[in-house]
């Protein structure tokens, strides 16, 4: 058993420590925010919060991941109530197919932490690790300038 | 002898117009034209709408639930959407080809339409009043002195248990109240908070988890294979062999992956040379003449040669399936373009009855095309089957997905033309391509029927017909020439499994005749936009054209040292949505990188239906093909697919993104919808070159434009 604390809630997990955080979280908490889209780090599909930084979960085992803080997308709201980055992907209808955005949205968020104001070329190169095939890039660029608009006004 | 004369010179074909019962129905309504395989409501009011079609994230799901509560005069709220489900919607084939707006949109609105009257008339009979003396809003029709009914009330038995009438009465295009408006995505608040709407999310009771082991190459055959080892590591439920078919099944997901690894290291396989090559002018060919007019000219003003290599779909999630086998009958959770070819493809592969097999749509990546979920489908039933009553999750690891996806076929074009008083006279376009269409249908088409026991052999090559196309989608151009000649050599057989990917045909011809025609213009010393203009008499390309070119800021560009600009256009299959692209760029000499720094479109689709939803499928055309341009190439060796993950086959990065990509809708009121998703990868991929082009004074005619092929062409 090993214990994980995510979305601040701890989780007793049965799983083989070697095992990539992603399947432990599809499979044994059903959360389904961060998505299988390469298991090999070069996508970012996977990308959840550890202690706030970006990490991708398809190539991080449960094993190191004890006493550490995982946030993923569903810690950062819901469909009732979408937290202030995913009310900006939604204001500027930043998805297509979706299946890269909930990973562009957790990296956005460690973004935005850390630099409440970035330029677009500063966006850019953060969110450079994370592919779109549907080419939402404009529109993911637009939602986080916005996401830190918001979040500036609403201080 | 012209279609009037003909009318004119006799009963005969008057006889057969008569032998017609009536003119074809609109959409798929052709297709089915019960009103209530389209439109259901209940004696609560509830209203159901029913498409054969799928959410692919192109946004049908609003569009097509804006189009029925316009006609329904309802809020869209309240209508329910139900896609692509064998047991349950229409057979509208597949989700593809910019369709699902002229197929799907023009029956639901015409099937809409017509409840809509159908319902006034019984109100009217009720009330009896004459039908204009009736209002009709939020799903009530009322009359002028108060009385009023509910089309739940209205609705009784078999109503709309009938076949749809042509013509039917349709709204006003002058008072609509949701068609036209960009209505909030009605499938993304889900997708940006984790809720489980894609078939890879699908976690049922009892579920488990399988793994494919793939050949390491296609023509590879499986030797020997000892399991022991692996049917004793946890979890392990399963070993499903057929041939050379093989997957593992396993409680946990993650079991199932450790134990797919392991059966992977104790198989052997035959390796089989393959000879894989894109040496397209070596494979056999049907040459078919598209157009001929005039004897060609004997002295070429320009003649050019393009080329494009095998590129992938790419899905950013890799294909997925849940299958579960129980008391005969299968059911299978798929993102399939095509729910019903691909149950009848099933059903072939396991020697099931059709009735027997039920695929349901369900949301996955993106897919642009036959990408490797109709083979997920085929995991999932040959795992569902090997263990009856549990439902099987398939999914496909990234290696998987990238070698055995259909590619879009690798391409080459010739084209020549000879100039006559600062117009083109002959016009001379050859092109060589594999087919665009091997999807299911027949299980010859699933990868996994490939490896079984008793293999399903692949389908001769098809060909898609013209006036859409496959391979020579686009390749006749809609500029007018004194005379102009188009040949297509179909190659019968490919080296490499090809199929369709967004555009098909298109994307290359349209960046070759484009590209040739700024070839052409240069040497009429003619600006590009005008000397689109001269070969064009459609008013809707021109307006596009304009449009574009006034976005943009063309009259008045100022170019600055390293960069350059481009214009596009092309009319998608010469039938449906216009689209023009203008764009700048920036060439670093030295690295031979290339940065797309803006564009401007403008996109006449027919009645804008949603105009954001419009924008965001242009952008992402856009986008797509950028990528596709600059970087995408598959690769192999003789025998064997090497691009097998993101590192060894590169796409598009946010560095490489625009500054700022704008989208002019020029929208139709009561024109027919012409559908979007495909109308910008080809002008894209040209408006790109040519900016190269004025940026450098180097053509490049070889996709991709990867930086150390610049550097070549730049001489540096
Ligand atoms: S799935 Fe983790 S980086 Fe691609
Ligand atoms: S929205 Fe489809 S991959 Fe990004």
């Amino acid at each position: 058993m090993i214990t994980l604390e995510v979305n601040g809630k701890p989780h007793a997990v049965d799983a083989d420590p070697a095992t990539p955080l992603l399947y432990v979280l599809t499979d044994h908490l059903q959360l389904h925010g961060a998505k299988y889209g390469c298991g090999l780090g070069q996508c970012g599909a996977c990308t959840v919060l550890v202690d706030g930084e970006p990490v991708f979960s398809c190539i991080t085992p449960i094993s190191v991941l004890q006493n550490r803080r995982i946030t993923t997308l569903e810690g950062l709201g819901t469909s009732d109530n979408p937290g202030p980055v995913q009310r900006a992907f939604i204001a500027e209808q930043a998805a297509q197919c979706g299946f890269c955005i909930p990973g562009m949205i957790v990296r956005a968020q460690a973004l935005l932490s850390r630099n409440p104001a970035p330029t677009p070329e500063e966006i850019r190169a953060h969110m450079s690790p994370n592919l779109c095939r549907c080419g939402t890039h404009m529109r993911i660029v637009r939602a986080v300038e916005r996401a830190a608009r918001e979040l500036k006004a609403a201080k | 002898m012209n279609r009037r004369q003909f009318l004119a010179t006799g009963g005969a074909l008057v006889v057969s117009f008569s032998l017609r019962a009536q003119p074809k129905l609109p959409g798929s309504l052709a297709r089915e034209p019960l009103l209530d395989s389209w439109i259901r409501i209940g004696a609560d009011g509830g209203i159901t709408v029913f498409t054969g079609k799928a959410e692919l994230g192109q946004g049908i799901k609003t569009a097509l639930i804006q189009v029925a509560a316009e006609e329904l005069a309802v809020e869209p709220a309240r209508i329910e959407l139900v896609t692509a489900d064998t047991a349950r919607t229409p057979d509208e084939g597949y989700t593809a080809g910019s369709q699902s707006m002229s197929e799907s949109g023009t029956a639901i609105l015409n099937a809409a339409a017509e409840v809509r009257a159908k319902l006034v008339e019984l109100a009217a009979k009720r009330f009896a009043l004459p039908p204009e003396r009736l209002s009709v809003a939020n799903g009530a029709i009322r009359a002028g002195d108060g009385r009023s009914a509910s089309y739940g009330e209205l609705v009784t038995g078999e109503l709309l248990h009938v076949k749809a009438q042509p013509p039917a009465a349709r709204g006003n295009p002058r008072e609509r109240a949701v068609i036209g408006k960009s209505l909030a995505r009605v499938d993304i608040p889900a997708k940006l908070t984790g809720a489980p709407i894609y078939v890879q999310d699908l976690r049922l009771p009892g579920m488990v988890h399988a793994r494919t082991v793939r050949p390491p190459s296609h023509a590879a055959r499986l030797a020997a294979l000892r399991t022991a080892a692996v049917e004793k590591m946890p979890g392990v439920l399963k070993i499903v062999r057929d041939g050379s078919y093989l997957a593992v099944v396993a409680e946990r997901e993650y079991q199932a992956v450790s134990a797919m690894r392991a059966l992977a290291a104790a198989a052997r396989w035959n390796k089989q040379q393959e000879n894989l090559h894109s040496d397209l002018q070596r494979l056999p060919s049907q040459l078919s003449v598209l157009v001929e007019s005039e004897a060609a000219a004997p002295a070429w003003s320009a003649e050019a040669t393009y080329r494009r290599p095998y590129q992938m779909h790419g899905s950013i999630g890799p294909s997925c399936a849940v299958g579960l086998y129980r008391d005969g009958n299968l059911t299978v959770w798929t993102h399939s373009q095509g729910v019903y070819p691909l149950r009848n493809a099933l059903a072939e592969m396991l020697g099931l009855p059709k009735k027997r097999v039920r695929c349901i749509h369900m949301e996955g990546s993106g897919c642009y095309g036959h990408n490797a979920a109709d083979d997920a489908g085929a995991d999932a039933a040959l795992a569902a089957r090997a263990l009856p009553g549990r439902p099987v999750r398939v999914h496909l690891m990234r290696e998987d997905e990238h070698a055995w996806e259909p590619y879009g076929s690798a391409m080459l074009t010739r084209a020549r033309a000879r100039l006559e008083g600062g117009k083109i006279a002959d016009w001379h376009y050859e092109l060589w391509s594999g087919s665009h269409s091997s999807r299911p249908g027949p299980a010859g088409n699933l990868a996994p029927a490939w490896l079984l026991e008793k293999p399903f052999a692949r389908p001769p090559a098809q060909q898609i017909p013209q006036p859409t196309g496959g391979g020579d989608r686009n390749a006749i151009p809609l500029y007018r020439f004194a005379s102009t000649r188009v040949v297509h050599h179909f190659l019968t057989a490919m080296p490499l499994r090809v199929s369709a990917l967004r555009s098909l045909g298109a994307y290359m011809n349209v960046f070759s005749i484009e590209s040739f025609m700024d070839e052409l213009a240069q040497a009429a010393r003619a600006d590009p936009v005008e000397f689109r203009l001269r070969h064009l008499d459609d008013p809707r390309a021109r307006e596009v054209i304009r449009t574009a070119a006034e976005r943009f800021g063309w009259a008045g560009y100022r170019k600055q040292r390293g960069r350059g600009r481009g214009f596009a256009f092309a009319r998608y299959k010469n039938l449906a949505a216009y689209c023009a692209i203008a764009c700048e760029v920036e060439v670093e000499r030295t690295s031979g990188q290339v940065r797309m720094l803006r564009a401007s479109a403008a996109i006449d689709s027919g009645e804008a239906v949603n105009p954001d939803g419009i924008r965001n499928q242009v952008e992402g055309g856009i986008l797509q093909s950028l990528s596709w341009t600059l970087h995408e190439a598959v690769s192999f060796d003789a025998s064997r697919i090497t691009s097998r993950d993101w590192a060894s086959y590169p796409i598009l990065r946010f560095p490489d993104v625009p500054e700022r990509i704008d989208v002019e809708v020029i929208s139709r009121p009561g024109a027919p919808f012409l559908g979007t998703g495909e109308a910008a990868q080809g002008p894209a991929a040209a408006a790109l070159a040519n900016a190269i082009a004025d940026a450098t004074g180097a053509r490049l005619r070889e996709i991709p434009f990867t930086a150390p092929r610049v550097r070549q062409a730049l001489g540096a």
